[in-house]
């Protein structure tokens, strides 16, 4: 377990270093040694097969109304997109992490975060990627990435991130 | 920080055999709502050798500290006092304390020999003259005064209220730093009023939602160490922690003791449906209690251990359920406005605290274990996260300030809804536990 959290680590580390955008690395709100290990390189937005294309181009995050976990049309286009870049790009995996806006006790909002990290992955199943390239966590309100106490940025706290990992197992 | 004193700490002697006020004019009813705190002063400990010296101040000072931290004791400072005790064993002059109206005196002695410390004391009631219970004496070491300063306190506050005490505790919680967007966690432990603060854990992995065993020398938490978060195990003595649930494809938090401390409660999410399941400590395969597709989640058993009361959104939104032990067909016990989540049986066995959303605001709240009578204790733009004292008077719970600045911090409010208090840590601080009293 441990040296498994210290690769993980390790190889985000050196993602980190070797990319000159690194600010922007990990907007989804997983943080070094987050779930799965092994980082790919970010590569160019302008590569349709990299990273930084199905973050900035495909789009990598779907929100959610608060307390819900149901996909909106905006939503399924967004993962429709997803699951058509992850069949043409078999290589990659992923891991899709579910978020909660502050407005909720701790324990329901890490169960509502999986809900929704479930829900995104169902989406994707049913759209033809296979299951075993993906794996979902939550991590309810413990990782916002607005932090104004306002509907403008509960709305896009209350989000599934599709975070691309060469190892998507613990 | 437990090391020195689980052996050390030698009990207490009974020094004399006077007369006992059982119900004599000092009292206070908690549960009648004191408005006026009860008058008392604690002068300086006797320092009954040269090496207790420093310890005769300081005793009283955490003595003093503790019972004026309830909101039912007020100190009459030392400044005021008219008399010194110079002589433990001497008659004590009455008159001098009711004329600072004093209704309780409280006198002690120390004494250090190497590293042992002895701690005697009396309490009395000045304006019956007499004294209050028997003289006690502690001993431990001299790194565990404050223990033995809590101790006295517990005594005194027991005598008086005629409740348990729960001063000599502890309280694990989440200490953290850092902006809400990239906030640091770690696991520490330290004395209920902020004193002796330890880290447990670095702050490398999200951890959340420590749990005491039963005796306080385990603590169950939910850690992302592996990326994933799972509910681990730690000892608070060697600091060595080991996962419990780590099935693939499956998150676990929401720990909490069984009373026999042999087992535990926890949610488990599969395919993003939580339910709650039980587990021995020694391993095996959780037991599911609850099969529903809705979050079931946040269990705390009753203190007989034949219940457990929890939250579920299965009615659309969340609210509180009893059900048997071994699951079974829950009972819906709430039934007001708004949400109710984390609900935690008191250890007295007749309440159940909860925190309650409802209209933008969290409050944390009390009701009975079937649901009726309903008080809100607190308000604030993000309470949660209750946690009983041992003696099931006071609750400890996390307050989270509103904004970009948002911090989190301990509050302590008594079950009245009274004495509302930050406590005293450096830093920001969630998801505390309280302890047992400490043997």
């Amino acid at each position: 377990m441990n040296g498994l959290t210290k690769i993980g680590f390790l190889v985000a580390a050196l993602a980190l270093a070797g990319c000159d955008n690194s600010g922007a690395f990990g907007l989804g709100g997983s943080s070094a040694g987050g779930p799965g290990s092994g980082q790919y390189e970010d590569g160019s937005v302008d590569d349709p097969t990299s990273v930084a294309h199905f973050r900035e181009q495909v789009g990598d995050r779907v929100l959610f109304t608060v307390d819900q976990s149901t996909l909106n049309e905006e939503g399924r286009l967004t993962l429709l997109g997803q699951a058509n870049w992850l069949l043409e790009n078999d290589d990659y995996n992923a891991v899709i992490e579910g978020h909660a806006d502050e407005q909720g006790t701790r324990e329901y909002n890490l169960a509502l975060g999986a809900r929704r990290a479930s829900a995104v992955k169902e989406f994707l199943v049913s759209r033809g990627v296979a299951a075993s390239r993906l794996n979902t966590v939550s991590y309810g309100k413990e990782r916002p990435i607005e932090i104004c106490s306002a509907e403008a940025c509960y709305a896009q706290n209350r989000r599934a991130v599709t975070v691309l990992k060469a190892d998507v197992n613990f | 920080m437990m090391r020195f004193f689980t052996a050390l700490l030698m009990g207490l002697t009974v020094l004399g055999h006077m007369a006992m006020a059982q119900d004599g004019p000092l009292r206070i009813e908690i549960t009648d709502g004191v408005v006026e705190p009860l008058p008392y002063a604690v002068p300086d400990f006797v320092a009954e050798n040269s090496a207790a010296g420093g310890y005769a101040t300081q005793l009283a000072q955490v003595i003093a500290s503790d019972l004026s931290g309830t909101g039912l004791f007020r100190e009459v400072p030392q400044k005021a006092h008219i008399a010194k005790i110079t002589n433990f064993s001497a008659p004590v002059q009455f008159a001098d304390w009711k004329a600072i109206n004093a209704q309780a005196l409280i006198t002690g002695a120390v004494s250090v020999s190497g590293s042992q410390l002895e701690v005697k004391f009396r309490v009395y009631d000045v304006f019956a003259g007499q004294e209050l219970g028997n003289g006690l004496r502690f001993k431990g070491t001299v790194e565990g005064w404050r223990r033995m300063a809590h101790k006295v306190a517990d005594a005194v506050y027991s005598r008086i209220t005629g409740e348990g005490g729960y001063f000599d505790s502890r309280v694990v919680f989440v200490s953290e730093t850092g902006p809400k967007n990239d906030r640091q966690k770690r696991l520490a432990i330290m004395d209920y009023d902020g004193a002796n603060l330890q880290y447990l854990t670095d702050s490398s992995s999200i951890v959340l939602a420590p749990r005491f065993s039963p005796t306080g020398d385990r603590v169950l938490y939910t850690s992302y160490e592996t990326g994933f978060p799972q509910v681990y195990i730690l000892d608070v003595g060697s600091v060595q922690r080991r996962v419990l649930n780590s099935e693939a494809g499956t998150m676990s938090f929401a720990p909490r003791f069984a009373p026999d401390g042999k087992s535990l409660l926890l949610s488990i999410t599969r395919d993003g449906n939580t339910d709650i399941y039980r587990m021995g400590l020694s391993g095996g395969r959780p037991q599911r209690l609850t099969s529903s597709p809705a979050i079931d989640t946040a269990p705390s058993f009753s203190p007989d251990g034949s219940k457990i009361v929890f939250e579920s959104d299965r009615s659309g939104t969340q609210q509180l359920y009893v059900m048997p032990a071994g699951g079974g067909e829950p009972k819906r016990i709430s039934f007001g406005q708004g949400r109710y989540g984390t609900p935690v049986w008191s250890p007295r066995g007749d309440l159940i605290a909860f925190t309650k959303q409802n209209k933008g605001r969290f409050h944390i709240g009390v009701m009975r274990t079937d649901g009726g009578e309903e008080r809100l204790l607190t308000a604030s733009f993000l309470d949660e996260g209750p946690t009983w004292a041992p003696n099931g008077r006071v609750i400890m719970f996390t307050r989270e300030t509103q904004g970009a600045s948002g911090a989190s911090a301990l509050y302590s409010v008594d079950v009245s809804g009274r004495n509302l208090r930050k406590v005293k840590i450096s830093g920001g601080g969630s998801d505390p536990a309280w302890s047992p009293l400490q043997e």
